[in-house]
């Protein structure tokens, strides 16, 4: 259930483990984001990593591919060891794609640019047949006719989708998505889980970084939760989102799934004692919020 | 102090509306402009302005004596230090964002110096040069010496804008392009640069113009007749005939190259005001 047994032999050397993490550090100054984390995807596997801000997830999923750089442990992408300071880590990143939070498509560059870039410079595809798979995924993420636009004439959703197809056209043997959804208004979120549902229906690997509880839940095959850096609850999303174990879990699924609900009452408690130094003379100072230890009208908070 | 309060709303005359105010004051504006303007009238020779500034037969002079020569070479003088300075400014700023400390001293070292030290010495230096180190010869003289001379100079400035721009570029650009699988020089080359010298289009304008300017210190270099700009070739026509007339025709040619430019770099603004 928590973090997972490291198996005798490292790597396993399964082509079918495509990304294995063994106890991951990562530290920025004196604060330590990530401690210890063991995980292992699958080919064809979706595996979506929730829990709150803060929790270490998106710099999980930034060492997997050394965009941020591990303070200890090691990373193997199918068998390779990326966190080797000999490695070409370039030619590993080759094989997994990305998609950021913010899209990150170059503005200087068409859409259709954008997609051919990395194809043609880094593994110097001819310019045709770059062109030819770009406007195949443009097509599947339904943007093929906006093919010479700029990313600055495109919606935040369309601009995503050009993301996914830039990180596909590199024939990528998995993608990470980086809270691909979070920066797009609610009414274009549909599309871009649209057609990440498709990637996954034919059977890409994907590690997806999400707030969306529901795609989690119908297409993860597994999900992970993250809290202060470690991972509490792993398993079957209908097992960590519908009945967690874990009461940190159950705390985090509550305020995701209904944000609307007030929270007072020991949550503010714990709150406070935890942040006793920081917050200094208090709330009791400020006169404001009650001791919440004196409150009585917490209200019964609402189970799964 | 409350009693005075109270009554000052009574006894004293009414205080101007804010409104009222500044419509007054905006009168005294044009009464003020409008003596000036009659005192100048009033007191000014026409024609003797005309005679020293404008005087026909000296127009006729400049423009015949060599006065395209002239400014093709401000024009030449400018663009060739612009392309030194540009070259050798993207260096430097790449110096100052380097990962090996050595660069980074060194650049600022530089930029420092050639910031703080006036054009003029840097030229007379350069002038020197050949002088100082018998055989030392730069290509194309007296062309080579300004194009350093100058260049070096404006790298120094440019250097400054082009890593402001470099830094202007998110770091998303750079994550997104590694994650392509981009070394980080092709990451720098095809990505990031594109965007910063399209960042510092208008700043880098400015400086060409500044340069157009400063192109007039290469008086100081004793130059040929055929190597003269528009400066020293007005300066010597006026000097000659004890007239400013040539001076004026000449800042007037700087204007032809300048104007165009500020009229650019404010188009150039405009446009990217209105894309963000």
């Amino acid at each position: 259930m928590t973090a997972m047994t490291i198996p005798a032999q490292i790597p396993t050397g399964d082509r079918a483990d495509e990304i294995q993490v063994y106890d991951l550090h990562k530290s920025f100054g004196d604060v330590e984001v990530l401690k210890g984390i063991s995980l292992t995807v699958r080919t064809g596997e979706v595996v979506c990593v929730i829990g709150p801000s803060g929790s270490g997830k998106s710099t999980l999923l930034r060492c997997v591919n050394m965009l941020e750089e591990p303070t200890a442990g090691r990373i193997f992408i199918i068998n390779e060891e990326i966190t080797d300071p000999d490695a070409d880590v370039d030619a590993i990143r080759t094989m997994m794609g990305m998609v950021f939070q913010s899209f990150n498509l170059f503005p200087h560059l068409t859409v259709l640019q954008n997609c051919t870039i990395g194809p043609t410079a880094v593994k110097k595809v001819p310019k045709a047949e770059a062109e030819a798979t770009a406007l195949k995924y443009l097509d599947e993420v339904g943007l093929k006719h906006r093919a010479d636009a700029f990313p600055a004439q495109l919606s935040g959703g369309q601009q995503q989708r050009v993301a996914i197809a830039r990180a596909l056209t590199m024939n990528v043997e998995m993608v990470l998505f980086d809270e691909p959804t979070s920066a797009l208004d609610p009414e274009l979120v549909g599309d871009v889980l649209d057609v990440m549902r498709r990637l996954a229906e034919i059977g890409m690997t994907m590690m997806v970084v999400t707030h969306e509880m529901a795609f989690a839940r119908e297409v993860a095959d597994r999900v992970i939760f993250m809290d202060g850096g470690v991972i509490v609850e792993e398993g079957h999303p209908d097992q960590v989102i519908g009945n967690p174990q874990h009461e940190r879990t159950r705390t985090f699924l509550n305020r995701v799934l209904h944000p609307t609900h007030v929270h007072t009452g020991e949550e503010d408690a714990a709150y406070a004692a935890r942040h006793a130094a920081e917050l200094g003379s208090g709330p009791e100072a400020s006169g404001e919020l009650p001791d919440p230890a004196l409150r009585t009208d917490n209200p019964g908070r609402s189970r799964l | 102090m409350t009693t005075t309060t109270q009554a000052g709303t009574v006894g004293r005359p009414k205080k101007l509306s804010p409104r009222k105010r500044a419509q007054r004051i905006r009168l005294v504006q044009y009464a003020i402009l409008l003596v000036v303007v009659v005192l100048l009238i009033l007191n000014v020779d026409g024609r003797q302005v005309q005679s020293v500034f404008f005087r026909t037969d000296l127009i006729q002079v400049t423009l015949t004596s060599g006065l395209p020569r002239a400014l093709l070479n401000t024009v030449l003088y400018t663009f060739g230090a612009f392309v030194f300075g540009l070259t050798l400014g993207t260096l430097l700023a790449l110096m100052r964002l380097s990962q090996v400390a050595p660069y980074r001293w060194i650049a600022s070292i530089y930029i420092e110096f050639f910031r703080g030290v006036p054009a003029l010495i840097v030229l007379l230096a350069f002038g020197l040069l050949s002088v100082a180190f018998p055989g030392l010869r730069f290509p194309l003289d007296p062309y080579g010496t300004v194009w350093t001379a100058l260049g070096m100079v404006s790298a120094a400035y440019m250097a400054e804008t082009i890593r402001a721009g470099i830094l202007a570029v998110p770091k998303g650009q750079v994550e997104a392009a590694r994650a392509l699988g981009m070394p980080s020089g092709m990451a720098m080359r095809r990505i990031v640069l594109p965007q910063a010298f399209r960042i510092i289009t208008p700043p880098l304008t400015n400086e060409l113009i500044l340069l157009t300017k400063d192109s007039s210190l290469v008086y100081v270099l004793g130059l040929t007749a055929s190597a003269f700009e528009l400066t020293k070739f007005g300066r010597d026509i006026s000097n000659s005939n004890g007239n400013l007339t040539p001076l004026v025709i000449a800042g007037f040619c700087y204007l032809i190259i300048t104007l165009p430019l500020t009229f650019l770099v404010r188009r150039m603004e405009a446009k990217a005001k209105k894309a963000r």
